[in-house]
């Protein structure tokens, strides 16, 4: 029965990213890639990846999935544009075969695995406890294999600044996005007002949670973020001008605090980013308590876009 | 008294599954984006509502059971929350 629905599952992620390439609408391409992120935040579930599935809902489904929609936007105007400009057939042949070689290859790869796969999950189980955390995927994450968490943050970082230099010069230091006109009485303000206090209560809660079962900053994050952009949307919040000092140093405060910590540890443990015996679970917090704003605010306001207006209206 | 929960579970979360049954069949075959919106809100409301009271028995305590009954109500409010924009754009649009 349970093989029955995995195979169910599989197809119908199949399907629907096949037709999520062959559909013709930026827009249509969009939805399906949603729905492709939550299908597969299913198969996450169904694997016991439970810390991956939060993460592909949060960041793969619904992140990606709303800066998509904004591309989708923004790429109306050029839709007849790209449709006259067709590829040829050998063109679209060839993107045909290299999609499908890599594909392939990647098929090959993933099935000439030996079994059992190679893991070093015991080496994980066994020192966990030098880290004072319960959950093995924090463990990982910060502690054995913080440095990827480290650059992980500041490639967000990184990316926002990218997206702050597609700022036009006269707005440079103003407001990101073009000024919401919601009805202040509409269904939207309803839903801002109601929605934002369970959603930071959740968010703060997997954010705490991650510890000891799935949850973490990334994921708690990603909530706070879309709660800030959802009173945004309602035209209840306006999205900061970007030359604040305050924003900005809500933005390095995260980062900043993981390397200190991490420079620390080389005098105090040995090694960057390594942490004193007895000090890891709270150094672990303080980093992760310190990360859980910068990436709300990364987040947010890249989703916000470069400013297009300037700071006083 | 098992028996009559599971029971219970399997009335429910099979009523709950027609409920969703339908409201496809009618997101697909109704002729407008309102009637479809109707059909929609249906899966959402009765279908996930019954499929959650049928699932209630069988948790194993008052906070997992708390807990399906907040994602009910967070579906419906962001069930109801995209029906009306959704519908008020299109209202706008048939107008303007």
């Amino acid at each position: 029965m349970i093989n029955l629905l995995n195979i169910g599952l599989a197809a119908l992620i199949v399907g629907l990213a096949c037709w999520t390439i062959v559909a013709r609408q930026p827009f249509a391409a969009v939805v399906g890639f949603i729905a492709y992120g939550l299908l597969l935040t299913l198969v996450w579930v169904q694997l016991y990846g439970i810390d991956v599935a939060l993460t592909e809902a949060a960041i793969g489904g619904g992140l990606t999935g709303a800066l998509l929609i904004g591309a989708a936007a923004r790429l109306r105007g050029t839709d007849a544009a790209a449709a006259a400009e067709r590829p040829g057939a050998p063109a679209r042949w060839l993107a045909a075969g290299v999609s499908a070689a890599v594909t392939g290859a990647l098929a090959i790869g993933v099935l000439s695995l030996p079994d059992p796969a190679p893991t070093l999950a015991h080496a994980v189980a066994a020192n966990i406890t030098s880290t004072g955390v319960g959950n093995p995927i924090t463990a990982v994450l910060l502690s054995f294999r913080a440095m990827d968490t480290l650059l992980e943050a500041i490639v967000l970082l990184f990316a926002l600044i990218g997206v702050w230099s597609l700022t036009p010069d006269h707005f440079w230091g103003g407001r990101p996005g073009l000024p919401q006109q919601a009805d202040s009485n509409g269904i939207l303000a309803f839903a801002a007002r109601l929605l934002p206090p369970i959603g930071i209560v959740a968010g703060i809660y997997i954010f705490w949670v991650g510890a000891d079962h799935p949850g973490g900053k990334f994921q708690g994050a990603t909530i706070l973020a879309s709660m800030w952009l959802l009173t945004m949307m309602a035209g209840l919040t306006d999205a900061p001008p970007i030359s604040r000092t305050w924003l900005r140093v809500w933005l390095v405060a995260g980062p900043l605090v993981f390397i200190s910590i991490g420079f620390v540890g080389v005098v105090t443990a040995g090694a960057f980013l390594g942490y004193p015996d007895g000090l890891a679970k709270p150094l672990i917090v303080v980093i992760e308590l310190a990360l859980l704003p910068s990436l709300a605010v990364i987040l947010g306001l890249l989703l916000s876009g470069p400013p297009q207006r300037k700071a006083q209206p | 008294m098992n028996f009559a929960l599971d029971l219970w579970t399997l009335i429910a979360v099979a009523a709950g599954a027609v409920f969703f049954l339908a409201g496809t069949t009618g997101l697909l075959r109704f002729p407008d984006t309102f009637t479809r919106l109707h059909a929609l809100t249906k899966a959402d409301n009765l279908g996930l509502g019954l499929v959650m009271l049928g699932l209630l028995p069988q948790v194993d305590s008052v906070v997992a059971g708390l807990k399906l009954l907040c994602i009910w109500l967070l579906v419906l409010l962001s069930g109801a929350t995209a029906s009306q924009l959704i519908a008020r754009h299109t209202r706008q649009s048939e107008s303007g």
